[in-house]
Protein backbone atom coordinates (compact mmCIF):
# COMPACT_ATOMS: atom_id res chain seq x y z
CA UNK A 1 0.00 0.00 0.00
CA UNK A 2 1.16 3.53 -0.73
CA UNK A 3 -0.45 6.83 -1.21
CA UNK A 4 -0.40 8.32 -4.50
CA UNK A 5 2.04 10.96 -5.03
CA UNK A 6 0.63 14.17 -7.51
CA UNK A 7 3.07 14.94 -10.10
CA UNK A 8 3.07 17.99 -12.48
CA UNK A 9 4.93 17.83 -15.30
CA UNK A 10 5.21 18.74 -19.17
CA UNK A 11 4.83 16.52 -21.18
CA UNK A 12 5.52 17.32 -25.31
CA UNK A 13 5.01 20.95 -24.27
CA UNK A 14 1.68 20.77 -22.50
CA UNK A 15 1.69 21.20 -18.72
CA UNK A 16 -0.12 17.39 -17.81
CA UNK A 17 -1.19 16.33 -14.00
CA UNK A 18 -1.14 12.57 -12.86
CA UNK A 19 -1.27 10.65 -9.59
CA UNK A 20 1.19 7.43 -9.37
CA UNK A 21 2.64 4.71 -7.38
CA UNK A 22 6.34 5.39 -5.62
CA UNK A 23 7.62 2.41 -8.34
CA UNK A 24 5.19 3.24 -11.20
CA UNK A 25 7.74 4.30 -14.05
CA UNK A 26 7.56 6.82 -16.36
CA UNK A 27 7.17 4.60 -18.98
CA UNK A 28 4.28 2.64 -16.61
CA UNK A 29 2.44 6.14 -16.78
CA UNK A 30 2.96 6.96 -20.63
CA UNK A 31 1.26 4.13 -21.41
CA UNK A 32 -1.01 3.08 -18.68
CA UNK A 33 -2.57 6.78 -17.88
CA UNK A 34 -1.89 8.76 -20.51
CA UNK A 35 -2.34 7.09 -23.40
CA UNK A 36 0.69 7.80 -24.78
CA UNK A 37 1.37 3.99 -26.02
CA UNK A 38 4.20 5.08 -28.53
CA UNK A 39 6.80 4.22 -26.69
CA UNK A 40 6.85 0.15 -25.84
CA UNK A 41 8.25 -1.62 -23.30
CA UNK A 42 10.53 -4.32 -24.50
CA UNK A 43 13.62 -5.05 -22.45
CA UNK A 44 12.64 -3.23 -18.73
CA UNK A 45 16.63 -3.30 -18.38
CA UNK A 46 17.98 0.11 -20.64
CA UNK A 47 19.15 -2.69 -23.39
CA UNK A 48 16.64 -1.99 -25.97
CA UNK A 49 15.75 1.68 -26.56
CA UNK A 50 12.48 1.01 -27.26
CA UNK A 51 11.46 3.19 -24.74
CA UNK A 52 13.65 6.60 -25.01
CA UNK A 53 11.96 9.69 -24.47
CA UNK A 54 14.02 13.35 -23.42
CA UNK A 55 13.97 14.28 -20.04
CA UNK A 56 14.91 17.96 -19.92
CA UNK A 57 16.20 17.40 -23.86
CA UNK A 58 18.42 14.74 -22.12
CA UNK A 59 18.17 10.88 -24.26
CA UNK A 60 16.56 8.49 -21.11
CA UNK A 61 15.29 5.27 -21.04
CA UNK A 62 11.97 6.17 -20.03
CA UNK A 63 11.37 1.83 -17.98
CA UNK A 64 14.68 3.55 -15.70
CA UNK A 65 12.70 6.69 -14.93
CA UNK A 66 10.25 7.22 -11.78
CA UNK A 67 7.10 8.53 -12.45
CA UNK A 68 7.65 10.95 -9.77
CA UNK A 69 10.36 11.94 -10.86
CA UNK A 70 9.68 13.54 -13.68
CA UNK A 71 7.68 16.99 -11.05
CA UNK A 72 8.80 19.94 -12.85
CA UNK A 73 10.60 18.68 -15.39
CA UNK A 74 10.12 18.40 -19.07
CA UNK A 75 9.25 14.90 -21.08
CA UNK A 76 9.09 14.46 -24.55
CA UNK A 77 7.74 11.50 -26.50
CA UNK A 78 7.47 10.26 -29.68
CA UNK A 79 3.69 11.72 -29.78
CA UNK A 80 5.37 14.80 -29.78
CA UNK A 81 7.57 14.73 -32.91
CA UNK A 82 5.03 15.93 -35.42
CA UNK A 83 5.14 19.42 -36.35
CA UNK A 84 1.90 20.84 -37.14
CA UNK A 85 0.75 17.52 -37.84
CA UNK A 86 3.70 16.79 -40.24
CA UNK A 87 5.99 14.65 -40.26
CA UNK A 88 9.68 15.33 -38.86
CA UNK A 89 12.22 14.72 -41.66
CA UNK A 90 13.52 12.01 -39.11
CA UNK A 91 9.92 10.08 -39.40
CA UNK A 92 9.92 11.11 -43.31
CA UNK A 93 13.21 9.57 -44.18
CA UNK A 94 12.28 6.61 -42.24
CA UNK A 95 9.47 6.06 -44.70
CA UNK A 96 11.56 6.99 -47.56
CA UNK A 97 14.28 4.30 -46.89
CA UNK A 98 12.20 1.33 -45.30
CA UNK A 99 13.89 1.90 -42.71
CA UNK A 100 11.33 -0.42 -40.05
CA UNK A 101 10.05 -3.43 -40.76
CA UNK A 102 7.70 -4.63 -37.10
CA UNK A 103 7.98 -1.13 -36.08
CA UNK A 104 8.20 -1.64 -32.26
CA UNK A 105 11.34 -0.54 -32.13
CA UNK A 106 10.98 2.78 -34.40
CA UNK A 107 9.57 5.25 -31.90
CA UNK A 108 12.85 4.57 -29.95
CA UNK A 109 14.63 5.00 -32.54
CA UNK A 110 13.30 8.14 -33.27
CA UNK A 111 13.77 9.61 -30.30
CA UNK A 112 16.55 8.82 -30.29
CA UNK A 113 17.59 10.11 -33.54
CA UNK A 114 16.14 13.05 -33.15
CA UNK A 115 18.19 13.87 -29.72
CA UNK A 116 21.60 13.26 -32.21
CA UNK A 117 20.61 15.40 -34.45
CA UNK A 118 19.01 18.29 -32.48
CA UNK A 119 23.09 18.03 -30.67
CA UNK A 120 24.98 17.00 -33.73
CA UNK A 121 23.45 18.06 -36.63
CA UNK A 122 26.12 16.58 -39.23
CA UNK A 123 27.35 13.56 -37.09
CA UNK A 124 29.17 10.64 -38.92
CA UNK A 125 28.46 7.46 -40.08
CA UNK A 126 30.14 6.14 -37.05
CA UNK A 127 28.35 8.60 -34.73
CA UNK A 128 25.09 7.52 -35.80
CA UNK A 129 25.79 4.07 -34.86
CA UNK A 130 27.50 4.61 -31.23
CA UNK A 131 24.54 7.07 -30.82
CA UNK A 132 21.91 4.20 -31.68
CA UNK A 133 23.92 1.91 -29.81
CA UNK A 134 21.57 2.01 -27.21
CA UNK A 135 18.18 1.10 -29.47
CA UNK A 136 17.92 -2.21 -30.28
CA UNK A 137 16.26 -3.57 -33.98
CA UNK A 138 15.81 -7.21 -35.02
CA UNK A 139 14.32 -6.47 -38.19
CA UNK A 140 16.57 -4.15 -40.33
CA UNK A 141 19.98 -5.05 -39.72
CA UNK A 142 20.52 -1.49 -38.92
CA UNK A 143 21.98 -0.19 -42.28
CA UNK A 144 18.47 1.10 -43.48
CA UNK A 145 18.00 2.91 -40.19
CA UNK A 146 21.82 4.94 -40.49
CA UNK A 147 20.91 5.74 -44.38
CA UNK A 148 17.72 7.31 -43.30
CA UNK A 149 19.35 9.38 -40.30
CA UNK A 150 22.24 10.41 -42.96
CA UNK A 151 19.82 11.46 -45.27
CA UNK A 152 17.63 13.80 -42.53
CA UNK A 153 20.89 15.41 -41.50
CA UNK A 154 21.76 16.36 -45.21
CA UNK A 155 18.23 17.35 -45.31
CA UNK A 156 18.02 19.46 -42.24
CA UNK A 157 21.46 21.23 -43.29
CA UNK A 158 20.30 22.33 -46.72
CA UNK A 159 17.35 23.67 -45.33
CA UNK A 160 19.47 25.59 -42.61
CA UNK B 1 2.74 -3.27 6.61
CA UNK B 2 4.39 0.66 6.05
CA UNK B 3 3.72 2.25 2.87
CA UNK B 4 6.34 2.72 0.24
CA UNK B 5 7.13 6.31 -0.66
CA UNK B 6 9.21 8.20 -2.45
CA UNK B 7 11.16 11.33 -1.50
CA UNK B 8 12.93 13.68 -3.08
CA UNK B 9 14.51 16.06 -0.51
CA UNK B 10 16.32 19.42 -1.13
CA UNK B 11 19.21 19.47 1.22
CA UNK B 12 22.22 16.94 2.30
CA UNK B 13 20.67 17.12 5.82
CA UNK B 14 17.40 16.37 5.14
CA UNK B 15 18.17 13.29 2.73
CA UNK B 16 20.61 11.79 5.59
CA UNK B 17 18.02 12.44 8.18
CA UNK B 18 15.56 10.47 6.01
CA UNK B 19 17.92 8.04 5.14
CA UNK B 20 18.90 6.97 8.64
CA UNK B 21 15.39 7.34 10.11
CA UNK B 22 14.83 4.18 7.47
CA UNK B 23 17.86 2.34 8.10
CA UNK B 24 17.76 -0.84 5.85
CA UNK B 25 14.45 -0.38 4.34
CA UNK B 26 15.37 2.80 1.98
CA UNK B 27 17.61 2.93 -1.03
CA UNK B 28 19.20 6.41 -2.27
CA UNK B 29 18.34 6.90 -6.19
CA UNK B 30 20.81 8.73 -8.42
CA UNK B 31 20.38 7.52 -11.67
CA UNK B 32 18.12 4.37 -11.03
CA UNK B 33 20.16 2.22 -13.94
CA UNK B 34 21.12 -0.14 -11.90
CA UNK B 35 18.26 0.31 -9.03
CA UNK B 36 15.14 0.48 -11.13
CA UNK B 37 16.35 -2.41 -13.00
CA UNK B 38 16.57 -4.36 -9.19
CA UNK B 39 13.18 -3.10 -8.02
CA UNK B 40 11.42 -3.88 -11.50
CA UNK B 41 12.70 -7.33 -11.56
CA UNK B 42 11.98 -7.94 -7.56
CA UNK B 43 15.44 -8.15 -6.41
CA UNK B 44 14.68 -4.76 -4.16
CA UNK B 45 11.82 -3.65 -2.85
CA UNK B 46 13.19 -0.89 -0.65
CA UNK B 47 9.94 0.92 1.57
CA UNK B 48 11.55 4.19 0.93
CA UNK B 49 13.03 5.63 -2.30
CA UNK B 50 15.19 8.45 -1.23
CA UNK B 51 15.89 10.43 -4.57
CA UNK B 52 18.50 12.76 -4.51
CA UNK B 53 18.88 14.79 -7.75
CA UNK B 54 17.23 17.68 -6.38
CA UNK B 55 20.32 18.45 -3.92
CA UNK B 56 22.49 20.89 -5.21
CA UNK B 57 25.96 19.40 -4.31
CA UNK B 58 25.17 16.01 -5.60
CA UNK B 59 24.19 17.48 -8.87
CA UNK B 60 26.54 20.09 -9.67
CA UNK B 61 29.96 20.32 -11.30
CA UNK B 62 32.36 22.18 -10.15
CA UNK B 63 35.64 23.74 -11.12
CA UNK B 64 37.93 24.71 -8.81
CA UNK B 65 40.78 25.53 -11.03
CA UNK B 66 43.71 23.31 -12.53
CA UNK B 67 42.33 20.43 -12.71
CA UNK B 68 40.60 20.14 -9.09
CA UNK B 69 36.95 19.58 -9.64
CA UNK B 70 34.19 18.37 -6.95
CA UNK B 71 31.72 16.50 -9.65
CA UNK B 72 28.25 15.71 -7.37
CA UNK B 73 27.41 11.47 -7.32
CA UNK B 74 24.39 12.10 -8.91
CA UNK B 75 25.99 14.33 -12.27
CA UNK B 76 25.64 11.90 -15.16
CA UNK B 77 27.78 10.92 -17.96
CA UNK B 78 25.97 13.28 -20.85
CA UNK B 79 26.52 16.48 -18.60
CA UNK B 80 29.99 15.34 -17.26
CA UNK B 81 30.94 15.44 -20.89
CA UNK B 82 29.52 18.71 -22.11
CA UNK B 83 32.18 20.32 -19.10
CA UNK B 84 35.23 20.80 -21.60
CA UNK B 85 37.47 21.60 -18.67
CA UNK B 86 37.02 18.27 -17.14
CA UNK B 87 37.27 16.26 -20.64
CA UNK B 88 40.88 18.48 -20.95
CA UNK B 89 41.82 17.57 -17.32
CA UNK B 90 40.30 14.20 -16.65
CA UNK B 91 39.72 11.98 -20.20
CA UNK B 92 40.94 9.11 -18.58
CA UNK B 93 37.96 9.50 -15.63
CA UNK B 94 35.24 10.75 -18.48
CA UNK B 95 35.84 7.66 -21.23
CA UNK B 96 35.58 4.96 -18.69
CA UNK B 97 32.21 7.15 -17.39
CA UNK B 98 31.67 7.56 -21.18
CA UNK B 99 31.79 3.27 -21.60
CA UNK B 100 28.91 2.86 -19.40
CA UNK B 101 25.89 1.56 -21.17
CA UNK B 102 24.25 3.52 -24.27
CA UNK B 103 23.79 7.45 -24.33
CA UNK B 104 20.11 6.49 -23.13
CA UNK B 105 21.95 5.02 -19.46
CA UNK B 106 24.62 8.19 -20.22
CA UNK B 107 21.70 10.31 -19.58
CA UNK B 108 21.38 9.19 -16.16
CA UNK B 109 24.34 7.03 -15.49
CA UNK B 110 26.33 8.53 -12.55
CA UNK B 111 30.18 8.26 -10.90
CA UNK B 112 28.25 7.76 -7.80
CA UNK B 113 25.71 5.27 -8.61
CA UNK B 114 28.86 3.39 -10.64
CA UNK B 115 30.50 3.37 -7.56
CA UNK B 116 28.00 2.86 -4.92
CA UNK B 117 26.47 -0.36 -6.92
CA UNK B 118 30.36 -1.48 -6.43
CA UNK B 119 30.40 -4.27 -8.88
CA UNK B 120 33.85 -5.30 -9.72
CA UNK B 121 33.24 -4.30 -12.98
CA UNK B 122 32.15 -1.10 -12.66
CA UNK B 123 34.11 0.60 -15.30
CA UNK B 124 34.39 4.15 -13.87
CA UNK B 125 35.93 2.70 -10.64
CA UNK B 126 39.45 1.99 -11.38
CA UNK B 127 39.57 5.11 -13.52
CA UNK B 128 38.61 7.30 -10.64
CA UNK B 129 40.94 5.26 -7.94
CA UNK B 130 43.68 6.20 -10.29
CA UNK B 131 43.16 10.01 -10.45
CA UNK B 132 43.40 10.14 -6.50
CA UNK B 133 39.56 11.09 -5.97
CA UNK B 134 38.35 11.02 -3.16
CA UNK B 135 34.48 11.04 -1.85
CA UNK B 136 33.00 13.14 0.16
CA UNK B 137 30.34 10.91 2.76
CA UNK B 138 28.07 12.32 5.27
CA UNK B 139 25.99 10.57 7.82
CA UNK B 140 24.02 11.81 10.77
CA UNK B 141 27.36 11.79 12.94
CA UNK B 142 29.03 13.80 9.99
CA UNK B 143 30.79 14.16 7.17
CA UNK B 144 33.79 11.72 6.08
CA UNK B 145 36.44 12.14 3.34
CA UNK B 146 37.72 8.72 1.98
CA UNK B 147 39.87 8.14 -1.05
CA UNK B 148 37.67 6.11 -3.45
CA UNK B 149 40.02 2.67 -3.15
CA UNK B 150 38.33 2.23 0.59
CA UNK B 151 34.98 2.39 -0.63
CA UNK B 152 34.68 -1.07 -1.90
CA UNK B 153 34.25 -4.27 0.67
CA UNK B 154 33.16 -6.42 -1.66
CA UNK B 155 30.69 -7.40 -4.57
CA UNK B 156 27.83 -5.42 -3.93
CA UNK B 157 29.41 -3.77 -0.92
CA UNK B 158 30.75 -0.52 -0.26
CA UNK B 159 32.29 0.56 3.20
CA UNK B 160 29.74 3.45 3.61
CA UNK B 161 27.74 3.05 7.03
CA UNK B 162 24.02 2.03 6.50
CA UNK B 163 22.93 5.80 7.56
CA UNK B 164 25.59 7.09 5.45
CA UNK B 165 25.32 9.06 1.71
CA UNK B 166 28.32 9.51 -0.98
CA UNK B 167 27.87 13.33 -2.09
CA UNK B 168 30.34 14.30 -4.17
CA UNK B 169 34.20 13.33 -5.45
CA UNK B 170 37.09 15.75 -5.15
CA UNK B 171 39.70 15.56 -7.56
CA UNK B 172 42.95 16.74 -7.07
CA UNK B 173 44.97 20.04 -8.34
CA UNK B 174 46.66 18.23 -11.47
CA UNK B 175 50.33 17.42 -11.62
CA UNK B 176 52.08 19.63 -14.62
CA UNK B 177 52.80 17.35 -17.18
CA UNK B 178 50.38 14.46 -16.07
CA UNK B 179 47.59 12.84 -17.82
CA UNK B 180 45.22 9.39 -17.51
CA UNK B 181 43.70 7.09 -19.08
CA UNK B 182 41.27 4.10 -19.35
CA UNK B 183 40.42 1.03 -21.49
CA UNK B 184 38.80 -2.28 -20.79
CA UNK B 185 39.13 -5.45 -22.52
CA UNK B 186 35.20 -6.44 -23.50
CA UNK B 187 34.81 -8.90 -26.55
CA UNK B 188 32.70 -6.70 -28.77
CA UNK B 189 33.22 -3.01 -29.67
CA UNK B 190 30.41 -1.33 -26.97
CA UNK B 191 27.74 -1.81 -24.67
CA UNK B 192 29.23 -4.60 -22.81
CA UNK B 193 30.30 -5.40 -18.92
CA UNK B 194 34.47 -5.20 -18.72
CA UNK B 195 36.42 -8.83 -18.46
CA UNK B 196 39.34 -6.48 -17.29
CA UNK B 197 39.41 -2.58 -17.14
CA UNK B 198 42.82 -0.83 -16.38
CA UNK B 199 43.70 2.95 -15.49
CA UNK B 200 46.39 4.93 -15.41
CA UNK B 201 47.66 8.37 -14.21
CA UNK B 202 50.90 9.27 -15.08
CA UNK B 203 52.87 11.98 -14.49
CA UNK B 204 56.02 12.93 -16.63
CA UNK B 205 59.17 15.06 -16.58
CA UNK B 206 60.13 15.26 -19.60
CA UNK B 207 60.88 11.36 -20.32
CA UNK B 208 60.96 10.46 -16.38
CA UNK B 209 58.06 9.21 -15.14
CA UNK B 210 57.82 11.17 -11.78
CA UNK B 211 54.90 10.00 -10.53
CA UNK B 212 52.15 7.14 -11.71
CA UNK B 213 48.50 5.55 -10.26
CA UNK B 214 47.72 2.16 -11.79
CA UNK B 215 44.01 0.52 -10.82
CA UNK B 216 42.40 -2.52 -11.60
CA UNK B 217 39.30 -3.52 -12.52
CA UNK B 218 37.10 -6.92 -13.19
CA UNK B 219 39.99 -8.83 -12.01
CA UNK B 220 39.42 -9.00 -7.84
CA UNK B 221 35.75 -8.83 -5.61
CA UNK B 222 37.05 -5.03 -5.74
CA UNK B 223 38.47 -2.65 -7.88
CA UNK B 224 42.62 -2.36 -7.02
CA UNK B 225 45.09 -0.16 -6.88
CA UNK B 226 48.17 -1.34 -7.37
CA UNK B 227 50.88 0.40 -6.03
CA UNK B 228 53.92 -2.09 -6.86
CA UNK B 229 53.45 -1.50 -10.49
CA UNK B 230 53.32 2.20 -9.67
CA UNK B 231 56.42 2.00 -7.54
CA UNK B 232 58.73 0.38 -10.41
CA UNK B 233 57.89 3.15 -12.91
CA UNK B 234 58.39 6.23 -10.70
CA UNK B 235 61.95 7.67 -11.13
CA UNK B 236 62.54 5.34 -14.54
CA UNK B 237 62.34 6.37 -18.14
CA UNK B 238 59.61 3.76 -18.41
CA UNK B 239 61.87 1.27 -20.38
CA UNK B 240 60.83 -1.91 -21.94
CA UNK B 241 62.07 -3.79 -19.14
CA UNK B 242 60.16 -1.47 -16.63
CA UNK B 243 57.24 -1.97 -17.82
CA UNK B 244 57.34 -5.30 -18.17
CA UNK B 245 57.98 -5.77 -14.89
CA UNK B 246 54.81 -3.46 -13.76
CA UNK B 247 52.68 -5.31 -16.13
CA UNK B 248 53.80 -8.45 -14.45
CA UNK B 249 52.76 -6.95 -11.49
CA UNK B 250 49.27 -6.04 -12.63
CA UNK B 251 49.14 -9.73 -13.02
CA UNK B 252 49.87 -10.55 -9.93
CA UNK B 253 47.35 -8.41 -7.99
CA UNK B 254 44.29 -9.93 -9.88
CA UNK B 255 42.36 -12.34 -8.09
CA UNK B 256 39.73 -12.57 -10.77
CA UNK B 257 36.64 -15.25 -10.68
CA UNK B 258 36.30 -17.41 -13.93
CA UNK B 259 33.09 -17.02 -15.54
CA UNK B 260 31.68 -17.15 -19.26
CA UNK B 261 33.43 -13.30 -19.31
CA UNK B 262 36.94 -14.96 -19.08
CA UNK B 263 38.72 -17.39 -17.16
CA UNK B 264 41.04 -16.32 -14.64
CA UNK B 265 44.31 -17.49 -16.91
CA UNK B 266 42.97 -15.10 -19.34
CA UNK B 267 41.77 -12.03 -17.26
CA UNK B 268 45.48 -11.78 -15.64
CA UNK B 269 47.14 -12.15 -19.02
CA UNK B 270 44.78 -9.20 -20.61
CA UNK B 271 45.63 -7.48 -17.19
CA UNK B 272 49.16 -6.88 -17.84
CA UNK B 273 48.32 -6.35 -21.90
CA UNK B 274 45.62 -3.39 -21.43
CA UNK B 275 48.22 -1.88 -18.25
CA UNK B 276 50.70 -1.82 -20.94
CA UNK B 277 48.15 0.17 -23.71
CA UNK B 278 46.79 2.65 -20.98
CA UNK B 279 50.07 3.66 -19.69
CA UNK B 280 51.09 4.41 -23.59
CA UNK B 281 47.83 6.91 -24.13
CA UNK B 282 48.90 8.03 -20.80
CA UNK B 283 52.14 9.29 -21.35
CA UNK B 284 51.42 10.42 -25.03
CA UNK B 285 48.67 12.54 -23.58
CA UNK B 286 50.57 13.69 -20.32
CA UNK B 287 53.94 14.72 -23.14
CA UNK B 288 51.40 16.60 -24.96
Amino acid sequence: MSKKIHVTTSINGEETEYLCEPYDTMLDVLRNQLNLTGSKEVCSSGDCGACSVTLNDRLVCSCLMLAAEAEGQEIRTIEGMTENGNFHVLQQKFLEHAALQCGICTPGMLVAAKALLDKNPSPTETEIRFWLAGNLCRCTGYDKIVRAVQAASEEIKESA
Amino acid sequence: MTETQYLSPKTIDEAVNLYSKNQGQSKILAGGTDLLVQIRSGVLSPETIIDIKNIKEISEIKNNGEGSFTIGAAVSGASLEENEEFKDYWPGVLEALRLIGSEQIQGRASLGGNLCNASPAGDSVPALIASGATANVQGPNGKRNLPVEEIHAGPGKTNLKNDEILINFDFPTKEQGSADAYLRMIPRTEMDIAVVGCAVNITMDEDTCINARVALGAVAPTAVLVNEAAKLLIGTKLDNDVIEKAAKCCEDACNPINDKRGTIFYRKRVSGVLFKRALKIAVERAKR
